[in-house]
This record gives structure tokens, sequence and C-alpha cells, in this order.
């Protein structure tokens, strides 16, 4: 009877013991080893929106806080949280935020199904990037418009892009420009622009005239009568397709109302 | 010497390669269909895996021998050794949060490729596995270290595999019931089949 007492104890002791031994052992080596991280470091990192996206250029929120500490990265560099998030930051860095553009992302490609033909009937693999391998680079007659297979509403993780009529288009008030699906779209339709841009062109196809137009309805013909209207001299033809330079573009519609094609928005 | 040597290499084969971990053991499954979506990230997990379980199979090698079946112990009757699996489990747990804080504070890089990973660790079946297995199949310090590395390896080699195949399996017209987990059962099992084939081998 004593030796199963005795034996019990022993076995208590021992896995005492042994548990004892490694918290003592981990808070030990918890205080030895205990990298010194800086306050505001973590600070930053609990400002943050936590979403880990990346659009920023650093691995992780976390990342960022870092470069932000370290002087590498601007406190606005969180494209994300944008002016709230980076007022936060600069008030955890004693420094005054600079106002950052809101940036959203816009597909430019209007070629929506009843506009954009195509050449044949694909009923394959339902990914943008695996159209490298099909025919003429997927079904669409145009090689440099929207496939409307959805890469890119992968790549959102705010949900902000949807394919809609077979064109992937963006929703202005979710997306947070972190720039995902710019990087995600194969056909490098994606652009980042100013939230508040007035005119944008909705095409990308860089063919010619003739053939935009036997592809598709919505097509840049390269007419060059938005330029030749522009009174700002902010729209230029370049490669058969028009573009419009931000900066000096004023806003006054006059390039979008000449567009025979209508694409100019 | 040399039969001991030899005997060192027979079991890091055997253990690597014939009786891998999770394709003919079934250990570790866990972080096996969890983690190899990616190839990068499960040679991460690879690599984290073949740094605890190395440490710990010395580690509870040590425990063992010299705690729970220690021989003045033994003489008085008492043993102790049905006490391994929960002072096992304790030291794993606090031997990979030790090995964190050390990778963190000593070697920042490897701590941030491992990542999520480590603390992980301690969830993974195969590193109890291998500190019981290595007193079941009664062996020495030495021989404990060496199954214990070989095994880590075999799980490195099938997760690495395994994360390869899955990378192509995204692309492939996998009809509705089998998406998923379904698909990569599948596949881990059709592994296993295929490592099936090293059982054969005499070394």
């Amino acid at each position: 009877m004593s030796q199963i007492i005795i034996a019990t104890l022993v076995a208590a002791v021992v896995v005492g013991l042994v548990g004892i031994i490694l918290g003592f052992f981990l808070g030990i080596s918890g205080e030895k080893f205990k990298v010194e991280v800086d306050e505001r470091e973590e600070a930053i990192t609990g400002v943050l929106p936590g979403n880990n996206c990346g659009g920023c250029g650093y691995a992780g929120c976390s990342g960022l806080a870092a470069a932000i500490v370290k002087g590498e990265a601007p406190v606005n560099g969180c494209p994300v949280g944008g002016a709230p998030v980076a007022a936060k930051v600069g008030e955890i860095m004693g420094v005054a935020a600079e106002e950052g553009v809101r940036k959203v992302a816009f597909v430019k490609c209007a070629g929506t199904c009843d506009k954009a033909k195509n050449d044949y009937v694909y009923s394959g693999t339902r990914n943008c990037a695996t159209m490298m391998f099909v025919p003429n680079g997927g079904p669409k007659s145009c090689n440099y418009g929207c496939l409307g297979y959805g890469t890119c509403v992968a790549a959102c993780p705010f949900d902000a892009i949807h394919i809609e009529d077979g064109v992937a288009v963006v929703d202005r008030d979710q997306c947070k420009a972190c720039g995902k699906c710019v990087a995600a779209c194969p056909k490098k339709l994606i652009e980042l622009i100013p939230y508040d841009v007035k005119h944008v062109v909705r095409c990308s196809s860089g063919d010619k005239g003739k053939d935009v137009m036997s592809a598709c309805a919505a097509g840049c013909i390269g007419c060059k009568l938005c330029e030749k209207n522009c009174p700002s001299d902010a729209i230029h033809v370049n490669g058969n397709i028009a573009y419009i330079d931000q900066e000096k573009c004023t806003g006054c519609g006059i390039c979008a109302e000449k567009c025979p094609k209508h694409i100019i928005l | 010497m040399g039969e001991t040597l030899g005997s060192l290499v027979t079991i890091a084969i055997t253990y690597a390669i014939v009786n891998n971990v999770v394709l003919s053991q079934f250990l570790g499954i866990c972080p096996f269909l969890g983690v190899s979506k990616k190839t990068e990230t499960a040679a991460g997990m690879g690599g984290a895996v073949i740094f605890v379980i190395t440490i710990a199979s010395f580690v509870t090698g040590v425990i063992y021998k010299f705690v729970l079946a220690n021989e003045y112990l033994m003489n008085l009757g008492i043993d102790l050794t049905y006490l391994k699996t929960i002072v096992f489990i304790l030291v794993i747990a606090a031997l990979v949060q030790f090995v964190e804080m050390f990778l963190k504070k000593v070697m920042p890089p490897l701590y941030q490729s491992l990542g999520v990973f480590l603390p992980l660790i301690t969830t993974n079946c195969a590193v109890l596995g291998v500190a019981l297995n290595a007193i079941t199949f009664e062996y020495n310090l030495l021989e404990t270290v060496v199954y214990g590395l070989a095994t880590a390896v075999g799980f490195f080699i099938a997760i690495v595999l395994m994360a390869g195949l899955r990378e192509k399996i995204e692309y492939n017209d996998i009809p509705k019931p089998f998406q998923g987990t379904a698909i990569v059962l599948i596949t881990a099992a059709l592994m296993s089949i295929a490592f099936m084939g090293f059982s054969g081998m005499k070394i």
C-alpha cells in the first residue's frame, strides 16, 4: 500500500518538478533572449489595418511598421488606411502626416460581352493566367482586352473587383488601392488612378483602328479626335491608344463628348 | 565503429524514405495537408520541423534516460516510464518556445522565414511520435538523434513533393465533389502508394 502511495507521490513530484524547471528555464531565457522592439513599432502595427495585403510593398503590416520606425517608409505608406491611418501613425512618430492622394484601381477595358466579339467558344479552365496557352490568348478577338476570368477578383483582399458582363469592374468605394489586382492581371489592364479623376480612357488596345473596329464596338481606334479637341493638351494618342495626362486634365469633358466610340468616361 | 555507422545509415535511409513519417506511418498529417499549398511555405515548414525534431529527439532522449528511467528509482521499485507522454509533451512545448526565442534573438532572418510555422510545430504529432518511438525501438542517444533527423527529412521530402503537386492541381479542372481537401487526400493516398514501392528495399 505504502509502495503505491510513494510511487504516486514520486510521479507527481517528478512531473511537477519538470514543469517548474521548464517554467523557470523559459522565464530566464525569455529575459535573456529578449529582443528590443521599439515601442513605436508595436504601436504603429496596432494602428495599421492588419490585412497584411502587402500593398505598401513590405511583408505585411508589421513589416511596414518596422520600416516607418526606421524612417525607410513615409508615415502615409499604407495605401489601404489612407489619411486617417496616416494621421494616427504620424501622431505616434511625432510627424505631421502629409496628405496622401487616395487612389483606386481602374480597368482599362469596356469590352463587355455584347460589345467585344469572340473568335471561338472556350470552355476550359477559367483562369486568366492559363489563357497564355490558349490560341490567340483567349477567345476574345481583341488581344488587349479583359478576359473576364476573374484572376483579379481572386487576388482582391477587399472584395472590391468583380466581373460584370465579361469585364472586371472596380467598386471604387471598396477599393483600397493595394495593387494586388494590378500585379495579378496578365494583360496589364489595371492601373491605379487618383480617386477624383474626371476622365479616363476605358480601352488599352494598341491595334490599328480597322482591327479594333472588327474586334470590339468599344475600342479606341486612335482617331485623335480627342487629342485635336482638347483645350489643355492633356490627351494624346500614342501607339494607337489615347492616354490622358491627369495632371494637365481640367475635366472639361470635351474629349468624352467627341469620342466616337464613347470609351472616354 | 563501422558497424555503428552502418546501423546509423540504415536508420537514416529507413526513416527518411522507406518508412516515411507521413506517407507510411501517417504521422504529422495536419501540417502536411495544412501548409502544403505553396512550395516555399512547405519548405519553410519542413525546415522548421527538421530543426525542432532533431533537438526534441535529443532532449527527450536525455530526459527519458536520466529522469524517467534512471536506475536509482528503478532499484527502489518505482517505474516512472509511464509518465513519458505527459513529460514529453511538456518538454516539446517548452522546447518550441525556447527555440522561437533563441532564433528571434540570434538568427532573426531564419526566425522571419520560419515565421508562424515554428509555434505550429508544438501540435505536430510527428515530434511526439519520434520521441515515443525511439523508446519503443530501444535506441541509444545517438541513434535517437539520427532517427529524429531522418524522420524530419522524410517529412520535408513529403511536404515539398505534396506542395509541388498541389500547385499543379490548382490549374486542373477538378469535378466539384473532389475539389479542395478531397483531391488533396486522394493525391496523398497515391503518393503513399508510390512510397510503398520502397518497402521491399533491403538495406
